[in-house]
């Protein structure tokens, strides 16, 4: 049975057994007076027959999942006669595609040699049995574990503890997920940086001023060195988030004071979910309006006013990626200036100050960790944008501070580098991990300053 | 604010609900309810030159009335507490003379509030001045987040009243001083107030509402969260300030209002049922209602 089935029959086996024991259980307390006299209820039981039956199924069948393919795959490769067996990494994978391709018929097996005719028979004899076994095992472990918790049933057996302590693993689990995802993520970016490094000097690569990542096909070629110095990216990307921080952060931050402390109920209710949907707009459809609308208005302005602009410039795109990441800004700083306690303006106003100055002199300060957490969320965000770049600021990597010239930010780069047909050996495309490590590490650093900042001011209040 | 409105009736019922309970003959219920019915104040509610002159007060949360046609004078210099059970409007009454009810959207005050003959609802009155002169404190300790010094400095430094940073330090120094609290803290100034324990913090903020030299202090059960040594030091600072300001204290301890005020007014489902010398309303009540309470078969 197909892995795709076996997996809603373990479900359903764990049902039953749930269903099963959730009625022995009612059946040994009937006897007894009733399901107070159970150590635990009858919901308890039967959901450790469920988990006791499911766990095992399931790990079961991922391991089978994980590992069949590696030792099918080694049986038949150690399976082969001497002088077919492969030399280097690239001819074996090719030489199993070929076996497989046999197996499936998908390869005429007139045309294959006969040592790659008996390996595919063989392949699809190994696969067949694995897949005969994987079905008998799993439901064996299935119904075992679901019937040893069936007759596990019992008024002085406590169930609770049990499931406690299994569904505390479960959550462990899911948190390690997360945590072993990034971890892989970054290992996988880690040792592709490690292998730009190893063609491009790390000092290069960090204060060289000239960005144009070319590898030559052949020495005699125009334009043939690349240079990967990533100053003008980082300089772009500042540019751009900095104006867009100059936009978010007064605006934003002014928008939530209104909203949390002069506007109406009415007048609240209609702004908040209208400028939380600013959040929602996708970013390709704000890149539109920064290269079609934003861009030419500051270009024509610019050159009305006697300065020379081009038309895709740092200050279009960082003016739309300023009104679209309001509202990290204002949502936070609502919900935190919310949170400060109704006593201190309470004390403030009482004391005869005005409502603006107990904003600016207690609620502000109270709530500044918070404000600061959404600041710099907007910042990563900001950081990371790469649609509208594209769009509004071009991908010419210039060097400079001019807002009104174009320019480029190490997103894009990535963006631009990964995209279509590239070959993985090249400068070129690794240089985008190596990009993309530094802006990890870049992020990682705001997020800590940002935890540090929210964790020092923390007690302020209460 | 929605929970404010919405808190009142509740608690007006329960206490009702309870008034109701305790007073089994159906005959004195009926007794009760006529005695409120009157509407009329025994006791001495008014005097001389008062600080406040209240009339006709009636304050409504939406449609829930809270305070019904209340009159009562303040007089200078004395400390009048208000006593009554939960949700009987004393502390609504108390929250009208600086107008701290402005903020609860649905807040209405009716009738004539007078300041020193000056209409305190008055429209065009400024309301940062009028809380200047009537300082407040709260139930429970509400010192900002800031040093200790720039919790006592921070309504001089609203109003202007320091021109140099030594005109400003003596402020401080002199109502740490009156506040009792000048001995503990003059050598952490620069500490956060939030670190103080529970008793320095309303000291504190006491200190804080004196620094603005007002005329009246509100108090809103200023003792309920503090420990009895602290509450003593309290109530020693209340007598103690009684010479230079009016004190309007809210409490729930009735020891506490025969210990510190020199007259009480008892609050009874937004009526004002009762007005008197503290000792003669201890010890010979006028009005039944009033006996009932301080006997304590209800409240």
């Amino acid at each position: 049975m197909q892995t795709a089935n076996l997996l809603p029959l373990v479900l359903i086996l764990a049902a039953v057994a749930f269903w099963l024991s959730f009625q022995r259980s009612r059946a040994v307390a009937a006897p007894l007076g009733g399901v107070r006299h159970l150590k635990a209820l009858p919901t308890h039981y039967a959901a450790r027959a469920a988990l006791w039956s499911a766990i095992p199924g399931l790990v079961l069948l991922g391991l089978w999942a994980g590992f069949e393919g590696k030792v099918i795959h080694s049986i038949v490769m150690a399976s082969l006669p001497e002088g077919m067996a492969p030399d280097s990494a690239g001819q074996a994978s090719l030489l199993f595609t070929q076996i497989s391709n046999v197996a499936r018929g998908s390869l005429n097996p007139d045309l294959a040699p006969e040592a790659v005719v008996q390996a595919a028979a063989l392949l699809e004899n190994l696969r067949e049995q694995s897949r005969v076994f994987k079905t008998v095992l799993v439901i064996l472990v299935t119904v075992l574990g679901a019937a040893f918790a069936w007759f596990r049933v019992a008024p002085h057996v406590n169930a609770r503890n049990s499931v406690e302590t299994t569904l505390r693993r479960i959550f462990f689990v899911c948190a390690a997920v997360a945590v072993l995802t990034t971890m892989g993520i970054v290992f996988s970016v880690i040792f592709e940086t490690i292998r730009f490094f190893g063609r491009v000097p790390i000092t290069e690569f960090l204060f060289g001023t000239s960005w144009s990542p070319q590898t030559a096909l052949r020495p005699d070629q125009v334009g043939a060195d690349g240079a990967f110095g990533v100053i003008p990216l980082f300089t772009g990307t500042l540019l751009i988030s900095v104006i867009a921080l100059l936009v978010a952060v007064p605006t934003g931050l002014l928008s939530a004071i209104y909203l949390s402390e002069y506007a109406g109920k009415r007048a609240r209710s209609v702004i908040k979910p209208l400028l939380e949907l600013l959040a929602g707009i996708p970013t390709v459809v704000y890149g539109f309006f920064a290269a079609l609308t934003v861009a030419p208005f500051i270009r024509d302005l610019a050159e009305s006013i006697g300065l020379t602009a081009s038309s895709q410039s740092a200050l279009a795109a960082g003016l739309v990626m300023g009104i679209m990441i309001i509202p990290f800004v204002s949502s936070l700083s609502d919900d935190v200036i919310n949170a400060v306690p109704q006593s201190l303006r309470d004390g403030s106003l009482a004391l005869g100050a005005t409502q603006s100055e107990t904003m600016k002199k207690v609620i502000f300060p109270a709530a500044l960790p918070g404000i600061m957490g959404g600041i710099l969320l907007a910042a990563s965000r900001a950081i990371g944008e790469t649609m509208i770049v594209v769009m509004a600021a071009g991908l010419a990597a210039n060097l400079t501070a001019n807002p009104l010239e174009s320019v480029t930010t190490v997103t894009v780069q990535i963006a631009t580098l990964l995209v279509g047909d590239q070959e993985f050996n090249s400068a070129k495309t690794l240089s985008a991990f190596a990009l993309g490590m530094l802006l990890f590490i870049v992020t990682l650093i705001l997020n800590v300053i940002a935890l540090k900042v929210v964790r020092k001011y923390r007690e302020q209040y209460e | 604010m929605s929970n404010a409105s919405s808190n009142i009736p509740d608690d007006i019922t329960k206490t009702e609900k309870a008034a109701i309970k305790v007073a089994e003959p159906a005959q004195q219920d009926r007794r009760e309810a006529a005695a409120l019915e009157e509407g009329k104040t025994v006791g001495i509610p008014f005097c001389e030159n008062p600080k406040f002159q209240l009339r006709n007060v009636e304050v409504s949360y939406g449609d829930t009335p809270a305070i019904r046609n209340i009159s009562l004078d303040i007089a200078r210099n004395e400390v009048i507490a208000f006593i009554g059970p939960s949700g009987c409007g004393k502390s609504t009454f108390l929250r009208c003379l600086n107008r701290m009810n402005d903020s609860i959207e649905s807040c209405s005050v009716r009738g004539s509030l007078l300041l020193d003959g000056e209409d305190i609802y008055d429209p065009r009155r400024d309301v940062v001045e009028l809380r200047a002169r009537v300082g407040m404190v709260f139930q429970k300790p509400n010192p900002f987040p800031k040093s200790i010094y720039d919790n006592v400095a921070y309504g001089p430094r609203i109003h202007g009243l320091a021109n140099r940073k030594s005109d400003l330090d003596d402020i401080v120094e002199g109502s740490l001083r009156k506040a009792g609290l000048w001995e503990e803290v003059k050598d952490r100034l620069d500490a956060t107030a939030t670190g103080m324990s529970g008793g320095q913090q309303q000291r504190l903020c006491i200190a804080r509402a004196i620094a603005v030299s007002p005329e009246v202090i509100l108090m809103d059960e200023p003792c309920s969260a503090l420990d009895p040594i602290a509450t003593a030091k309290v109530e020693e600072l209340i007598a103690e300030m009684s010479e230079s300001y009016t004190i309007v204290i809210v409490t729930h301890s009735m020891q506490q209002a025969a210990r510190v005020s020199h007259r009480t007014a008892y609050f009874h489902l937004g009526h004002l049922v009762e007005v008197n010398e503290t000792n003669r309303l201890f010890t010979a009540p006028e009005h039944e209602l009033t006996e009932s309470y301080i006997t304590g078969r209800f409240g």
